[in-house]
């Protein structure tokens, strides 16, 4: 099987990072993987994506026209994206930051209000991308949970363990929200 | 690693220890992981004051026998245009990486395949040529570096690495096991005499035509068994296919997909994927034409590649053309939309 992950948003709100972390999950799980980031201008604060294709077999093309999973983070990458998620595929929204709803009636959309709570923690500040990819690993099980931990040991710099712990705290805030 | 990390890693598993450059989106990469690992390792990292300035430092280092490499980006490519002539004219071994973006002029910095020519024909003044090696993955960005340095020691001989900036950016799982370094002889290097021997002199420069005239003779009977024996690709479902698509780098990684959608429709198409472009696989693709009614060239230009496969098949079969270009990458679609046209155009099954 072979998943195929858009996350989009503004840069700066750790869409790439968020990649990684899941492409190190997938990897641990020994999956095959491939990430890759938007590297233009946008990355300074325009629009931000980040592809990662998670699979059983090689995989052949790292681009993605038609995701399984969009988790959005700001109102243009809704706009731009919504359409292109395959039939029966997954759409996770930020709700503090985009106010519509999802207009697919074929995919299945989740709802959290991700900056929001990071705004009222401050050992959360710039989780969101975290806590909505607790969201996304527990509605779509592409990796597991319990993976989430090493995953985070990866990326996360060995001399910063404050950032780890905050890092899963925010995952299980995400995984444990019920919209 | 990303692609272009890897690259470096890999170039330094080659015995590389001198890395000249200057940064250029969407390479720059390769030089930053060049500052960190070469004082580590005794190497040399030098950012130089431009692009030309650093090919000549290549240069230098080239004429003392030891591995070394300079990357870039396509418009900075351009600028080591004059440099690369003169390693062929020197017969030196270097290492070059184009990880290409949109063109012509400082273009765009999405990914593309438009120096196609620049790379197999045109990347210089003078009769010469360069081993061009397109890699398709981070593995290859790998492999293809690690093969790149053995090539041009044996040949004595640029190779360019080939990329884009996908390739470049992404990241992949990627093995570095990759065996032993050759060591060639180098008698020509100008590693001081100690007064044992003659001086050994590394010049381009020959004013007696004859003389010129028989390097550049001695120089294409190289050539032609680089022909003969270096040519690579990929055949992929090729078996009983009616119609080949022939494409490189990431988007042959489209293509692939194509084929095999292609495949589930009950279309019989296949791939051959030249990981070489100099030496061009002429014989896979004349092997090809015997069988296959029609090709379909997938590129990330105006049509370069082209010609290479119409040349190679001696225009027996039409070879239709799937172009992205400005940045953008060919989509399934586009792939898939100019097989069934090839297969109309072709009168395959």
């Amino acid at each position: 099987m072979t998943t195929q992950i858009l996350i989009a948003g503004f840069g700066g709100q750790g869409i790439l990072f968020a990649g990684k972390f899941l492409s190190h999950e997938a990897l641990i799980e020994n999956k095959e993987v491939a990430w890759l980031p938007s590297y233009g201008p946008e990355m300074r604060g325009g629009t931000a994506n980040c592809s990662v294709t998670i699979s059983d077999k090689p995989i052949g093309s790292p681009i993605i026209a038609n995701p399984d999973i969009l988790i959005a983070m700001n109102l243009p990458s809704l706009d731009k994206y919504e359409d292109a998620v395959k039939p029966g595929g997954y759409i996770f929204v930020d709700s503090s930051l985009i106010e519509r709803k999802v207009k697919r009636t074929d995919v299945k959309a989740y709802y959290l209000p991700a900056t929001a709570i990071c705004s009222e923690d401050e050992n959360l500040r710039g989780g969101a991308d975290i806590i909505l990819m607790g969201a996304m690993i527990r509605r779509t099980g592409v990796v597991s949970l319990e993976n989430t931990e090493a995953a985070f040991r990866k990326v996360v710099k060995a001399n910063k363990p404050q950032l780890l712990a905050n890092d899963l705290r925010a995952i299980k805030i995400g995984y444990d929200y019920e919209d | 690693m990303k692609g272009n990390e890897a690259l470096a890693e890999a170039a330094i598993m080659a015995g590389c220890r001198f890395y000249f450059g200057y940064p250029i989106t969407p390479q720059t990469e390769i030089a930053a992981y060049m500052s960190k690992r070469m004082p580590k390792i005794g190497g040399t990292f030098l950012q130089a004051e431009s692009e030309i300035a650093a090919i000549n430092m290549v240069i230098g280092v080239a004429s003392t026998g030891k591995r070394v490499m300079t990357s870039s980006s396509s418009p900075g490519i351009s600028l080591k245009s004059e440099g690369l002539s003169y390693l062929a004219g020197c017969d030196l071994p270097a290492l070059v990486v184009n990880c290409q973006r949109g063109g012509p002029g400082l273009g765009g910095i999405q990914p593309s395949q438009s120096d196609y020519f620049h790379a197999t024909r045109g990347a210089g003044h003078g009769d010469f040529r360069m081993i061009v090696l397109a890699p398709s993955s981070v593995q290859e960005m790998v492999s293809l570096t690690f093969k790149g340095f053995d090539l041009a020691d044996k040949y004595r001989m640029t190779s360019m690495i080939l990329a884009d900036g996908t390739v470049g950016q992404m990241m992949e799982p990627v093995s570095l096991d990759l065996g032993e370094v050759t060591d060639y002889e180098k008698p020509w290097a100008t590693t001081g005499t100690e007064m044992k021997r003659e001086h050994n002199i590394v010049n381009s420069l020959c004013l007696q035509p004859e003389e010129l005239e028989d390097q550049n003779i001695a120089r294409f009977a190289r050539y032609a068994e680089i022909e003969k024996n270096e040519a690579m690709y990929e055949s992929y479902r090729m078996d009983d296919a009616d119609l080949c698509v022939v494409a490189f780098g990431i988007a042959s990684r489209v293509a692939k997909n194509a084929v095999d959608t292609a495949r589930a429709n009950g279309v019989k198409v296949g791939m051959i994927r030249p990981v070489t472009l100099w030496p061009f696989p002429k014989d896979a693709i004349a092997a090809a034409a015997d069988s296959c009614k029609a090709f379909v060239s997938v590129e990330m230009s105006m049509g370069q590649m082209i010609e290479d496969i119409e040349l190679a098949e001696r225009c027996r079969r039409p070879v239709l053309l799937c172009s992205r270009v400005g940045g953008m990458i060919p989509t399934e679609r586009n792939i898939l939309d100019t097989i069934e046209e090839a297969r109309k155009t072709g009168g395959a099954e």
